[in-house]
């Protein structure tokens, strides 16, 4: 630049490198920012900070050991993608899944949803200052965990489920303790809005920031509550229902903005919606078998494996991925925390999967981050982020 | 309302002398029981484990009563760092950087199989264990651990920095480590 | 579903003749199998023909057959979606080894550009018209294509792992 000519006029950015390891950002993402002051200008985003490739690793493993690994993708609400694994190889073996055991999934899909937007609007409001929200609303979320616990024995990475069914029947103690959440979740979540909805801060910081189209959003390949957000009513569990979810009433909660407000109320009421939907199935679950009969891959009673030939010979075959699987190529797709988690699998027969590409919504929709914070304030984009519910895990797979 | 008198015991109390009104002991002990239960720990959260840190950190199990509630987000004035979640070869060479950055004494809290081994993810593009690059003190097992053995780890920390003598830092021994890892 | 499929087809063989090399369901899904020259403006017209209207792309993935023949080794897949009629189909595409060029569809949706970035990374397609083809999960020191078939899950570099120890 000429030094004697005038720099008052000329406009000066600064970059700002946000990340990875910034405290704000709930996870490792790296935005290169432009700034113009106070505003941002431009952003460039870098991901893959936790890129630990698990499209390679399900090539090189069997089918039921592929489960923990879905665990890690949306890891706040890993059930989900459990379950959205096992419809897909269900679908792709033709296996029918007996009602009760549907019922039994779509209690802890909702209930897990719950967990994931717990996480994801408390966060929203311990960005904006409201810390108490955060502590209040946990204390819920350790309920659900503990629910987990007795049903599957882990808490967040919980590999629940089974190819063809759950690996084991509700105790009573886990219909007691769903019970006792059930009662005393809605005082709890109703608490938290009167705190945080229509709070005068929290309406100011997040009001008309951070907002997407209509046609942006489906450009970039939006889903789930951050699509429904900005005004389409798409949920996976009503466009294409999965587990029986054509059984239950429940509305999907739709924004106009698409602003982060839009957001957190829009996950705030798919919450109440999740507790209408668990509530129905708990009162209409039917009795019956808990898993569907599927010797060759349904892992057999551990005392049969003892006593009969036929279950030790299907465990040893199912341990050691020998059960024949038939050659194709299967879509699968199920309402994830964050939008529509979709599993591509192709089999050629063999023991592990020949190809399995996860949809990733996290992945698709991240990449509209730097247009949806151009022009805004630095502190708003910290909102914007976290209200999008950016899981690493799920993003860089 | 029972009108016991509730006995305070400090968790942990050093060797020394005792009489009315005082308390003798020496200079080590006293900064090593300082530091132990003012531990500023940095949460370098990158995957699964970091959601159990927040349960850790939350209401439940309340980090708050072991003296560690204050995060310090800027490595400069943490005293320790807890690597939770993977680290894959393109986040190495930044833990590397927070490592360096941090003030002695300084200690490192490996959780999860992940960041002690590289866990499940014996993949091309996953740093196998976070000992490959920095020294690590503690190393909690699970995938994730469970909040009370995130809790555990903290204490055998403390643990360590009560023990700690003072010029430990700047022992030959200690350089030889570091410089193992080609640490200045 | 099987309609959707001969509305599709018809569709597609009108326009584009015989660069429709073979159509059929998998599962629910209707499945196109077209000319790699042709994909992009297939692509385009499936996303503005009124009647078929495939607004959203769901996903696209790289897909890597040694066992094929040369010439279709490499293959992609792309799949769209129309929500208001919810109409779910799949294209895919085969390439050889030696010419991994493929237009971009950025300029058609936008998800496209980290999507086919990490097709880039993964398997290598050059993406042509791509506006930042670069690598986006692994390092860009990386000097391969981890998910071809031939590099193995494990680090190369590793040496502490004694195949004694694994029993191989």
């Amino acid at each position: 630049m000429n030094a004697t000519s005038s720099t008052y006029d000329e406009k000066q950015y600064s970059t700002l490198n946000l990340g990875p390891t910034h405290p704000a950002t709930h996870g490792i993402f790296q935005n290169i920012l432009t700034m113009d002051g106070e505003m941002i200008v431009d952003s460039v985003s870098t991901v893959g900070y936790i890129h630990r490739a698990f499209e390679k690793l399900a090539e090189h493993r069997p089918y039921n050991q592929i489960t923990p690994i879905t665990d890690r993708l949306n890891y706040c609400s890993s059930p989900i993608n459990n379950m959205g694994w096992h419809m897909t190889v269900e679908k792709l073996i033709g296996a029918e899944i007996p009602k009760r055991a549907q019922y039994m999934r779509v209690i802890i899909m909702e209930l897990s949803r719950i967990a994931d937007h717990i996480v994801c609007d408390t966060v929203i409001a311990v960005d904006t200052g409201a810390m108490t929200g955060f502590l209040h609303l946990f204390q819920y979320r350790e309920w659900i965990y503990e629910i987990f616990e007795e049903i599957c024995g882990a808490r967040l990475t919980t590999n629940i489920g089974r190819i063809g069914g759950m690996e084991r029947d509700f105790s009573p103690k886990a219909w007691e303790k769903l019970d006792h959440f059930l009662k005393n979740f809605p005082t709890g979540l109703r608490e938290f809005q009167k705190l945080v909805d229509r709070n005068r801060i929290f309406m100011d910081r997040t009001i008309n920031v951070g907002g997407i189209t209509v046609d942006m959003a489906l450009d970039y390949g939006f889903t789930g509550p951050n699509l429904r957000a900005a005004g389409v009513d798409y949920d996976v569990r009503v466009a294409n229902p999965y587990s029986s979810y054509e059984d239950f009433e429940f509305d999907i909660p739709v924004g106009t903005n698409g602003d982060t407000y839009d957001r957190y109320m829009v996950r705030m009421e798919e919450m109440w919606q999740s507790l209408r939907i668990i509530e129905q199935a708990v009162k209409n679950i039917p009795d019956g078998a808990y898993h569907a009969d599927l010797p060759e891959f349904y892992l057999p009673e551990k005392q049969d494996v003892y006593n009969k030939m036929e279950a030790l010979i299907y465990h040893f075959k199912i341990v050691m991925g020998e059960t024949a699987v038939p050659k194709g190529e299967v879509y699968h797709s199920v309402e994830g925390g964050n939008g529509e988690l979709g599993f591509y699998l192709v089999s050629d027969g063999g023991r592990q999967p020949f190809r399995l590409h996860f949809r990733r919504p996290c992945f698709i929709y991240y990449q509209a981050y730097p247009d949806m914070i151009r022009g805004g304030m630095l502190s708003d984009a910290i909102l914007t982020m976290s209200s999008m519910n950016v899981i690493a895990g799920e993003l860089d797979a | 309302m029972s009108t016991t008198a509730i006995d305070i015991h400090p968790s942990y109390q050093p060797e020394g002398l005792e009489g009315q009104g005082f308390f003798a002991t020496s200079l080590d002990k006293v900064v090593g029981l300082a530091r132990a239960n003012s531990l500023w720990p940095l949460p370098f959260a990158t995957s699964c484990c970091g959601i159990e840190f927040m349960a850790t950190m939350a209401s439940h199990y309340d980090l708050a009563r072991f003296g560690s509630e204050r995060l310090s987000f800027s490595p400069r004035q943490a005293d320790l760092l807890m690597v939770m979640g993977t680290i894959s070869k393109k986040m190495g060479p930044i833990l590397r950087q927070v490592y360096e950055q941090m003030a002695e004494p300084k200690w490192v809290l490996s959780m999860g199989a992940c960041a002690s081994s590289g866990g499940i993810f014996d993949t091309y593009s996953v740093l196998q264990g976070i000992d490959r690059i920095i020294p690590v003190d503690v190393y909690i097992p699970g995938c994730p651990p469970r909040p009370e053995q995130v809790l555990d780890g903290i204490l055998q920390i403390q643990k360590l920095a009560e023990s700690e003598e003072r010029r430990r830092r700047e022992s030959p021994e200690y350089k030889a480590l570091l410089a193992q890892y080609g640490i200045e | 579903m099987s309609e959707l499929l001969e509305i599709v087809k018809n569709k597609l063989q009108d326009k584009f003749g015989d660069a429709v090399l073979a159509s059929e369901m998998h599962y629910d899904f209707p499945v196109f199998i077209l000319k790699k020259e042709l994909v992009k403006e297939a692509l385009k017209f499936l996303k503005e023909d009124a009647e078929l209207n495939f607004h959203f792309l769901t996903t696209m993935c790289g897909l890597h057959h040694p066992e094929n023949p040369a010439e279709s080794e490499f293959g992609l897949m792309y799949q769209l979606h129309n929500m208001p009629k919810n109409w779910r189909i799949r294209i895919k595409t085969f390439m050889s080894r030696e010419n991994l060029d493929m237009l971009t569809v950025t300029d058609v949706w936008k998800t496209a550009g980290w999507m086919e970035r990490q097709e880039f990374d993964f398997f290598g397609f050059n993406f042509v018209g791509h506006p930042n083809l670069k690598r986006i999960l692994n390092m860009d020191e990386m000097n391969y294509f981890p998910m071809r078939k031939e590099y193995p899950l494990e680090d190369m570099q590793r040496d502490d792992k004694n195949d004694k120890m694994f029993g191989r």
